[in-house]
C-alpha cells in the first residue's frame, strides 16, 4: 500500500476529452495507477483544444489535455482491430476499473461491451459517462456542455439576480465547460461507491452515468423549490434576489451578499452611511427586495471610486461577505492561493513548465500528488505491451505498421 | 475494533448498500456538507445531523416551501438536500454539549462540518480533540477559502467563491460585464468533489487503519473546473472575458428562440457532417449554400448573422420539437428546460431519475434519485429528510445510553435545543 488513498487501484481509460478523462484523472491524483487508451495517430480531442503557449497548436503542449490527464500511462490501440481488442481485454484483465465515454453502444460494437469485459476480469468495475445514460428515450442523442448545461435547469435561471427583459438577457450557460467536468467527478463518486460495494461483495459492477442527470442534481437549488409548490423559477424570480450584487470597482469588480439585517446595515456603515440608505423604502430585506433595481446603482455610484481590494477589505473588516470578482489573473496571483500551494508545475518535455490548477482537497495523510505529467501520445506502448503483456519489440513494429497502436 | 451501537433500520434496507455500516456525525449545515452526506446516506451511512434552535440551519426557512406554507419542515431546499439523514438536537455553545458531542463521535467513522474556521475548534470539537475520542477518525472541514491562508477567515457564501475562483467573471454575456450564476453553484459542486476525498480516506483506512483530516476549500473544489481559463493566463498572459453562450470554434452554437414564452433551443455543431445535415433539416434555404457559411472557420467568423437565419427557423417551432428533428439528423441539440419541463421530461421519468419520499408532515412529496445507476446497488435508501430533533430520544437514549433523567435536564437546561 502507497502513501497515497487510492495506490492500489488501477483503472484503464477509454475516454476522449473530458468526462471520462477527468475521472480517471481524479483517480491518478489520488495515486492510482491509471492506463490512458489513446486512438494512434490523433489521440484525445483534447490534444486539439488548447490552452496552447504563444497560440500555436500542438498535440503534446494543449492546456486542457495537460491538465486532464495527469499522472497517467498512456498507449495507443486501435480497437478497429482484432488485435487492439485483444491487448484492450489483456489490460482490463488486470485492471480494477474501466472507465469510458463512448456513445451506447459503441463498447458493444466493438467487442468490448460489459457483458465480454465481465468475461474477462469477473470483478470489473466498467464505468460508462454518456449524455443521458445507457437507457431511455434519448439514449442515443449527442450533447456537448451547452447543451447539458441548458438542459440541466441550469441555463434556464442563469444569469441569476434577475433579468430586465428575459427576451433580450436569455439563457446563460457558465464560462468554461462546468458540465464535463462536474459529470466526470459525479463518476468518480459513483465509481469510488461501486468500488465500495465490491469490496464487500466481490462482484463485478457496471456503473451507468449520465450527465444530465449528474449536472442536474447541482440545479436543485435555485431549481427544485418547483417540486414543492408547483412554480418553476425563471431568471427574474429567485429566493436569493435582491440579496447579491455585482458592483463595479475602480478596477473591476466586487460581490457583496447582504443576506440578513445585521449584514445589510453593517454594509450601509461601509458606505458610509448614506442619506438614502435611511429611507424607509429599505428598511427590511423584503422591502430592499423589491426595491433592488434602485439600490444596486446607488451602491454602484459609491463602490465605483474604491479597488478591489479596498472594497474587500472593508467589507470583511465589517464580516460582511465581500469577495473581487477575480479575473484569472487576480486568481494566479492570490496571495491566498499561493499560501495555500493550490496551482502546481510540471515539467513538460515538449511545453516545458506547465502551471495549473493543483488540488481541489487536502488530505493531511494521504495527499492530492501530481507525480507525472499527461503521457505523450503512446508513451509507456513499450513498457505496457513489452513490459507487461510480453509482447516484443518487434511486435510492437508490426502493431504499428498495420495500424494497431 | 470500532464499537458500533445498534441503529434503528428498516432491515433489509440498507442490505447491499456500501456505506451501510457506516456511521457519519454530521454538524454541517446549508449544502456544502449536506449534500455529501445526503449522497452517502442514500448509499447507506447512517447520516446524524446535529442541528440547533439556537441557530437552525437557515436552509430550514429556505423558500419555496411545501404548498406555500412556511415552516421549518416544510422547505423544499432543507429536505432534498437532507433526505435519508436523521436530526438529533445539540446546542455546542453549551460547555456540556462538547462532552455529549464526543460520545456521538465515538460511535462515528467520519465527521463533516462547515463551520467558519476555528469554530469547531472553539467548541471543543477541533480534529486534534476528537481524533484523541477516535483515532481513526476521518474529519472533514468544508470551508470557503480554506482552514489555512491569509483569508481563511474571510465571510463569504456561495456567490463571493464564484467570484473569488474567477467563474463568475468568465459568466456573462458578450458585452463583457460578468454575471452571477443562476444559483449555488459551488456549494453542490463542493459536496460532490469532497464526496469523492471522504471515500477515498475510507478506503484507506479500511486498508491500514488509519484515520485523517480532510480540508476542503470550495473555492479550489471550483477552480478545478476552470483549467483553461487559467492555463490560459499562466501560459499567455492572456486575461479571458464572458463569451455568452459561444465556443471558441464550433459554430453555430448557441440559444436560439422557439415558439413561445422563454423557449429556447441550444444547438452545438461541432463538425460539416453536423452542418450539412443541420441544413437539411431546414430543408436547404438559399442561404445555407453561402460560400462564408460553407466551411467551419466562416461559420464561426459570420456566427451573428448565421444565428439569426437560423433563429428565423426555430422561432416557428417548439423547442422539444427542434431537439427531436436535429438529434434524429444527428445534430446535438436540447432545449433548455424550466424545473417543471425537467420533471415531466419522459427521458428523466424513464430513468427514473425523480422519486418520491413521505415526509411525516408535508407528506408525499418529490425528490431526485442519485445521478448514477450501479448495477450491483439498485435500491439507494430514500426516506424523509428529518424534522428538527426528530430522532433525539433514539440518538441520545439508545445510541448513546443517556439515561432519561439526564436527557430531561439537559433539555430542561437547553443543551439539547
Amino acid at each position: 500500500m502507497g502513501k497515497q488513498a487510492l495506490s492500489d487501484l488501477k483503472l484503464v481509460e477509454y475516454g476522449d476529452f473530458i468526462t471520462a478523462p477527468y475521472c480517471a484523472k481524479l483517480f491518478a491524483d489520488m495515486g492510482a495507477e491509471v492506463i490512458k487508451v489513446e486512438q494512434p495517430g490523433t489521440g484525445d480531442s483534447a490534444r486539439r483544444a488548447g490552452p496552447f503557449p504563444n497560440d500555436t497548436p500542438h498535440p503534446e503542449k494543449s492546456g486542457l489535455f495537460l491538465y486532464t490527464n495527469t499522472d497517467k500511462l498512456g498507449i495507443t490501440l486501435n480497437l478497429e482491430t482484432a488485435l487492439g481488442v485483444k491487448v484492450f481485454k489483456e489490460l482490463v484483465q488486470h485492471a480494477d476499473v474501466l472507465v469510458e465515454n463512448n456513445a451506447p453502444g459503441i463498447m458493444d460494437k466493438l467487442g468490448v461491451g460489459y457483458e465480454t469485459l465481465k468475461q474477462v476480469n469477473p470483478s470489473l468495475i466498467m464505468t460508462s459517462i454518456t449524455p443521458f445514460g445507457q437507457t431511455g428515450p434519448y439514449r442515443d442523442f449527442k450533447t456537448t456542455d451547452l447543451i447539458t448545461f441548458h438542459m440541466s435547469g441550469y441555463g434556464y435561471v442563469t444569469p441569476g439576480g434577475g433579468v430586465d427583459d428575459p427576451d433580450k438577457e436569455g439563457p446563460l450557460k457558465a464560462g468554461g465547460r462546468q458540465s464535463e467536468f462536474a459529470s466526470g467527478l459525479t463518476a468518480a463518486v459513483a465509481t469510488m461507491f461501486a468500488f465500495l460495494a465490491r469490496k464487500r461483495t466481490g462482484l463485478s459492477q457496471y456503473v451507468d452515468v449520465s450527465m444530465l442527470e449528474s449536472m442536474h442534481c447541482l440545479s436543485l437549488g435555485p431549481t427544485a423549490g418547483y417540486l414543492y409548490n408547483g412554480k418553476a423559477p425563471n431568471r427574474m424570480k429567485y429566493g436569493m434576489l435582491g440579496s447579491l450584487a455585482n458592483l463595479p470597482a475602480k478596477d473591476g469588480y466586487v460581490c457583496v451578499g447582504l443576506f440578513d439585517e445585521g449584514q445589510w446595515l453593517r454594509w450601509v456603515e461601509v458606505m458610509g452611511t448614506p442619506d438614502w440608505a435611511k429611507n424607509d423604502v429599505f428598511k427590511d430585506r423584503l422591502q430592499r427586495s423589491a426595491n433592488w433595481d434602485v439600490i444596486e446603482p446607488l451602491m454602484a455610484e459609491w463602490s465605483k471610486d474604491y479597488t478591489k481590494e479596498e472594497l474587500t477589505e472593508r467589507g470583511q473588516s465589517k464580516r460582511v461577505p465581500c469577495l473581487p470578482i477575480n479575473t484569472t489573473k487576480d486568481v494566479l496571483e492570490s496571495k491566498q492561493l499561493a499560501a495555500r500551494k493550490f496551482f502546481v508545475k510540471v515539467d513538460h518535455p515538449e511545453a516545458d513548465i506547465v502551471k495549473m490548477p493543483g488540488a481541489p482537497y487536502k488530505l493531511a495523510k494521504t495527499p492530492w500528488l501530481l507525480k507525472r505529467y499527461a503521457p505523450l501520445l503512446g508513451e509507456h506502448n513499450e513498457d505496457i505491451l513489452c513490459g507487461r503483456l510480453g509482447y516484443t519489440k518487434d511486435d510492437l513494429v508490426k502493431m504499428r505498421q498495420a495500424g494497431v497502436i | 475494533m470500532r464499537e458500533r451501537a445498534k441503529s434503528k433500520r428498516i432491515p433489509g434496507k440498507t442490505d447491499g448498500l456500501p456505506l451501510k455500516d457506516i456511521r457519519i456525525a454530521d454538524f454541517s449545515w446549508v449544502a456544502a456538507g449536506p449534500w455529501a452526506t445526503a449522497l452517502m446516506a442514500q448509499m447507506g451511512a447512517e447520516v446524524i445531523r446535529v442541528e440547533s434552535r439556537r441557530k437552525l440551519d437557515i436552509c430550514r426557512n429556505q423558500p419555496a416551501f411545501a404548498d406555500d406554507v412556511p415552516g421549518i419542515n416544510r422547505s423544499y431546499f432543507f429536505n432534498i438536500f437532507n433526505a435519508s439523514k436523521k436530526s438529533c438536537t445539540l446546542d455546542l455553545s453549551k460547555p456540556r454539549a462538547a462532552e455529549i458531542a464526543k460520545k456521538l463521535v465515538k460511535i462515528s467513522d467520519i465527521v463533516i462540518e462547515n463551520f467558519a474556521v476555528g469554530v469547531m475548534e472553539d467548541f471543543g470539537l477541533g480534529y486534534d480533540e476528537l481524533s484523541k475520542v477516535k483515532p481513526d477518525l476521518i474529519m472533514v472541514s468544508i470551508s470557503g477559502l480554506g482552514q489555512t491562508g491569509p483569508l481563511k477567515n474571510a465571510v463569504c457564501w456561495g456567490n463571493n467563491l464564484h467570484a473569488y475562483s474567477g467563474l463568475t467573471g468568465l459568466t456573462g454575456y458578450t458585452d463583457g460585464q460578468p454575471r452571477q450564476m443562476g444559483g449555488t453553484w459551488a456549494d453542490p459542486l463542493t459536496a460532490v468533489t469532497a464526496t469523492f476525498a471522504i471515500l477515498a480516506a475510507l478506503h484507506h483506512r479500511d486498508e491500514t487503519g488509519e484515520g485523517q483530516h480532510i480540508d476542503i476549500s470550495q473555492c479550489e473544489a471550483t477552480m478545478a473546473q476552470l483549467p483553461e481559463a487559467l492555463m490560459d493566463y499562466a501560459m499567455n498572459d492572456r486575461v479571458r472575458r464572458p463569451t455568452g453562450n459561444m465556443d471558441e470554434a464550433m459554430a453555430p452554437h448557441g440559444l436560439y428562440r422557439c415558439k413561445g414564452e422563454d423557449k429556447w433551443i441550444a444547438i452545438a455543431v461541432s463538425n460539416q457532417a453536423e452542418w450539412e445535415a443541420l441544413c437539411d433539416v431546414l430543408g436547404n434555404p438559399n442561404w445555407t449554400k453561402e460560400e462564408r457559411f460553407s466551411y467551419e472557420l466562416g461559420r464561426w467568423q459570420n456566427q451573428d448573422e448565421l444565428d439569426r437565419f437560423i433563429e428565423a427557423w426555430t422561432k416557428e417551432h417548439e423547442h422539444y420539437e427542434v431537439m427531436n428533428l436535429l438529434q434524429k439528423a444527428g445534430v446535438p441539440a436540447g432545449p433548455c428546460l424550466d424545473a417543471e419541463e425537467l420533471y415531466k421530461d419522459r427521458h428523466l421519468q424513464a430513468r427514473s431519475h425523480f422519486i418520491e419520499i413521505e415526509h411525516p408532515e408535508v407528506g408525499k412529496r418529490p425528490s431526485v434519485a442519485v445521478p448514477w445507476h450501479i448495477s450491483g446497488v439498485p435500491s439507494p435508501d430514500y426516506f424523509h429528510a428529518p424534522t428538527l430533533g426528530e430522532y433525539n430520544e433514539y440518538v441520545f437514549h439508545e445510541l448513546l445510553g443517556l439515561p432519561r433523567e439526564r436527557i430531561a435536564k439537559l433539555i430542561e437546561e437547553k443543551v439539547i435545543y
